[in-house]
């Protein structure tokens, strides 16, 4: 699986005081977008600030995400350039509506891997899902590359496309979230949801949490940085899972020394997902036990 | 690279620069700058215009900077993106070698 | 009548004098009509010649009012128009509204002044050496023992209140223009060779509460304005809403939370600005997570604190300075929020100063160096721009002086190699906290080991400044001319920095 990815904090890129002092906030992983939050008329610039801030020291410790442009439109190519040649960890593509789509990302990625000395294969992809047609290729779309870390749900522009509203409770996007879930699960990686808009209702951004964790969520887009702390506690786990964790892997160390292939742990077996689990736990826990 | 307009980026906000290009009749390079940190930083910050300016091979044109605090990698980007709208260089023509 | 005489006695070598009239003390009490008004001015300029004033003496404010203040501008300009000069100006503080002073220190009206603080135009001048001789910035506390020990003599204390009876019985909690405490205008009232009240509002006798008491006033006259309570607070004392300085103000939170010093009835205070104020949101979750209430808060009262008073969670507010219009009116009518004098507050040499019983207080710094010597006087440019305020008395008497402050200002690093300008020192200074790490002081290991069990990551304040300088670059030193033209003094009245001119 990885690393955890519970939240990726958006930062509008055109927008150079943000650029300057989002790594003090420890999101799991910044976004860069040069996508919708940033005019046409500054594409260009924005894209000179994420390049240069993607090689700033500060910026090294933490996952970088950049919402790139489409390929069908003027500033796409030039924004892969710009972000595989400084270094960026995943390329997130907006409106990704069929498996192609996915494929011809890949190909300028790895084009811009080869000009600029990156490694293959090294900058991972992150597909957005964010029409009806979309959701209805999540299965091919999540398939469609090895780079792909995850998919995400874009909901302003799926509403739109199903002609209604966000609700607070979100019955509309059920279908489509529960699609991308199935197909990162089928596909072996993560399910991201999307952004909680209303950047001051904390109650509402914490009931949609809730509710994304219980469906299976790994992660969710974030637009303000108090989120981060939030959404850290509901994907934490309680002391009693804490406990239970540790309890587990201690199974599986002393059963590692004694040379036992089975590890058991009041009289129940505990299988490797079990314990990949209780790895999982831990690291959870590490930024805090829930409250 | 040759400067065949007056071109702008960046800001007056807080932690970011306006970066203004332009040709210069003389044939030589003129780098005038404001800053709302002078006293600790114009030093600093005229090496990171003049060395971006050096990268991307501009030899002649007139740079006007009103920094209002903005740090190197912002600098860099401003002085980058204005000289490559001062060039007419699109998106899909930038020499990635040279920033 | 007995009309026995008595010729002078002298008795047991004691100097007595006989009996001449029943009013050789109070002529006043003759005039009946006039007796209770008579300290009833119509102009200030009467109250002025009346009080004696003469060129070269020493005249006060008080700075409850902070950024709303209208008397001393006021007083200044009539001051002036009447030809005084040289005088000394002791106002508790000044802010950028008293820029016209720089007119009349052109003017030789004023040719010295003690402060606790300045900023805006004023200090920018100063700076450049507007005044010949230099400027004297005190604490809160210090200000009271230059009183009491006779270096600051306060002639004439110009003193702005929202009502005052017609015997000089004032207070700010009632009227218009209400400021709340009056602390720093109790140490002029109780101090100065004549007092002169201005009132917005003259109220029946007797006028409660009375901060400043009838014993203490020489004069009262009606004034139109005396300040706009709605700008007490201004930018300064609201809640912020900025991400970066709530990041600061929860990591602050849970470092008071596992300091040691987060037990029931613990006491605290905060400074002013945006980071220290949400502290005291952040510790209400833990207050009420951990059934803590808190004995007092101190200083500098804010709306915050007003509300976890009427919550319940901190038992007693001690109000030297009201931050803004909901303190001020806490303070009328909560009883458990009391007015305190600044002697009572924070002077090194009172016989009781409710600093000396502080377990936490937050600060700010607009430079701390690696070794915790904090500068809140001067700007990394060396131009004057803040305050001394109460921060070396609380930083020398609390339990736990934490600053929060962000690393980076921009393109200006708060922590830095040396500050240009000491106000606290750092052997006070315990732990800073800043949005991209935390360091304790190495003399306070017994903090460094209850964060660290507690799981609170710790940086030394050398990787901090290195932090700082990766972000901005090395500043430039900066350059100075030889001129003195502030001296900083510690709340002993020692010198403990001089500010040099800064060169253009």
């Amino acid at each position: 699986m990885g690393h955890l990815r519970r939240s990726m904090l958006f930062v509008p890129s055109s927008n150079a005081a943000m650029l300057s002092n989002s790594f003090i906030y420890t999101p799991d992983a910044i976004m860069f977008d040069l996508e919708d939050s940033v005019s046409l008329r500054e594409k260009d610039t924005a894209r000179m600030l994420v390049y240069n801030a993607l090689q700033h020291p500060l910026y090294q410790d933490i996952e970088t995400i950049v919402r790139v442009n489409g390929l069908d439109s003027d500033f796409g190519r030039a924004d892969v350039k710009a972000v595989v040649k400084a270094g960026v960890n995943v390329v997130r593509l907006a409106k990704t509506d069929s498996v192609q789509d996915v494929i011809d990302m890949e190909m300028v990625i790895a084009e811009a891997e080869i000009e600029f000395g990156r490694e293959l294969g090294s900058t991972k992809m992150l597909a957005a899902i964010e029409s009806a047609m979309g959701i209805n290729n999540a299965v091919e779309i999540a398939t469609g590359s090895s780079r792909l870390i995850g998919i995400a749900l874009g909901a302003e522009d799926y509403v739109r496309d199903l002609r209604t509203q966000r609700t607070p409770e979100g019955t509309e996007l059920l279908f489509a979230r529960c699609s991308i879930l199935q197909a990162a699960r089928a596909a072996g990686i993560m399910a991201f949801d999307t952004v909680y808009s209303d950047a001051n209702n904390e109650e509402g951004f914490l009931k949609e949490a809730e509710h994304i964790k219980s469906l299976g969520f790994d992660g969710k887009s974030l637009i303000n940085p108090r989120q981060i702390e939030m959404i850290h506690n509901v994907f934490a786990p309680s002391q009693k899972e804490v406990d239970h964790a540790h309890a587990v892997i201690e199974a599986a160390a002393e059963a590692e020394e004694q040379g036992s292939g089975v590890v058991s742990l009041n009289g129940k077996m505990v299988d490797a997902p079990i314990i990949e689990r209780a790895r999982w736990t831990l690291e959870r826990a590490k930024s805090g036990i829930k409250q | 690279m040759h400067i065949s307009q007056r071109s702008y980026a960046g800001t007056l906000e807080s932690s970011d620069l306006l970066v203004e290009v332009a040709p210069c009749e003389g044939g030589h390079l003129e780098i005038d700058i404001t800053s709302s940190v002078e006293k600790q930083f114009e030093a600093a910050i005229r090496r990171v215009v003049s060395a971006t300016l050096d990268e991307m091979g501009v030899k002649a044109a007139a740079i006007v900077v009103n920094d209002k605090g903005a740090l190197d990698c912002v600098i860099r980007a401003r002085v980058q993106a204005a000289v490559m709208r001062a060039s007419g260089i699109g998106s899909n023509d930038i020499i990635w070698g040279a920033v | 009548m007995n009309s026995k005489t008595i010729g002078d006695t002298k008795l047991n070598n004691l100097e007595l004098k006989p009996f001449v009239g029943a009013h050789e003390l109070t002529p006043h009490l003759l005039n009946r009509e006039g007796k209770k008004s008579r300290k009833l001015f119509k102009t200030v300029q009467d109250a002025v010649r009346n009080s004696g004033l003469q060129d070269g003496m020493t005249i006060s404010f008080h700075h409850s009012f902070r950024g709303g203040d209208k008397t001393l501008n006021m007083v200044m300009d009539i001051v002036a128009e009447m030809g005084l000069k040289n005088l000394t100006l002791a106002s508790s503080s000044l802010s950028d509204v008293h820029t016209p002073l720089v007119g009349h220190i052109k003017n030789g009206v004023v040719s010295k002044i003690y402060t606790s603080g300045l900023r805006g135009e004023l200090a920018e001048q100063i700076s450049r050496g507007l005044l010949e001789e230099p400027i004297h910035i005190h604490s809160h506390g210090g200000r009271v023992h230059l009183v009491q020990s006779g270096e600051l003599e306060i002639d004439v204390a110009f003193l702005g209140v929202s009502t005052s009876d017609e015997f000089g019985n004032a207070n700010a909690v009632t009227g218009d223009s209400r400021c709340g405490s009056l602390g720093y205008a109790q140490i002029d009232a109780q101090y100065a060779r004549h007092v002169i009240v201005l009132t917005e509002q003259v109220v029946p006798f007797p006028n409660q509460p009375a901060s400043l008491a009838q014993d203490q006033v020489d004069s009262v006259v009606v004034v139109d304005q005396v300040g706009d309570a709605s700008k007490i607070g201004g930018g300064a004392t609201r809640m912020t809403s900025n991400p970066r300085e709530l990041l600061i103000a929860r990591k602050a939170a849970e470092v008071i939370e596992h300091s040691g010093y987060f037990k029931q009835d613990f006491s605290m205070q905060t400074g002013s600005g945006g980071a220290s104020l949400a502290v005291t949101r952040f510790l209400e979750e833990k207050m009420v997570r951990n059934k803590i209430s808190a004995s007092f808060a101190l200083g500098g009262i804010t709306s915050t604190m007003v509300d976890l008073h009427e919550k319940g969670l901190i038992q007693t507010l001690l109000d030297v300075q009201s931050f803004d219009a909901n303190a001020a009116d806490s303070l009328a009518r909560n009883p458990n929020h009391i007015e305190i004098s600044a002697n009572q507050y924070a002077n090194p040499s009172s016989k009781g100063a409710v600093v000396d019983r502080l377990d936490v207080v937050i600060l700010s710094a607009l430079e701390i160096d690696t070794e915790y010597n904090v500068n809140v006087i001067t700007g990394s440019d060396g131009v004057i721009r803040g305050a001394s305020g109460g921060h070396s008395d609380t930083a020398a008497s609390a339990n736990l002086t934490i600053i929060v402050a962000p690393l980076v200002r921009g393109r200006i690093p708060t922590v830095v190699n040396s500050v240009l300008n000491t106000v606290t020192v750092g052997s006070q200074i315990d732990v800073l906290v800043t949005d991209h790490g935390i360091a304790v002081n190495p003399e306070r290991e017994d903090i460094a080991e209850q964060l660290t069990q507690a799981g609170i990551p710790l940086m030394t304040i050398e990787q901090l400044q290195a932090r700082a300088e990766l972000l901005t670059g090395k500043p430039e030193p900066i350059a100075y001319h030889d001129n003195i033209v502030g001296y900083v003094r510690y709340r002993d009245g020692s010198v403990i920095d001089t500010i040099k001119q800064v060169k253009e």
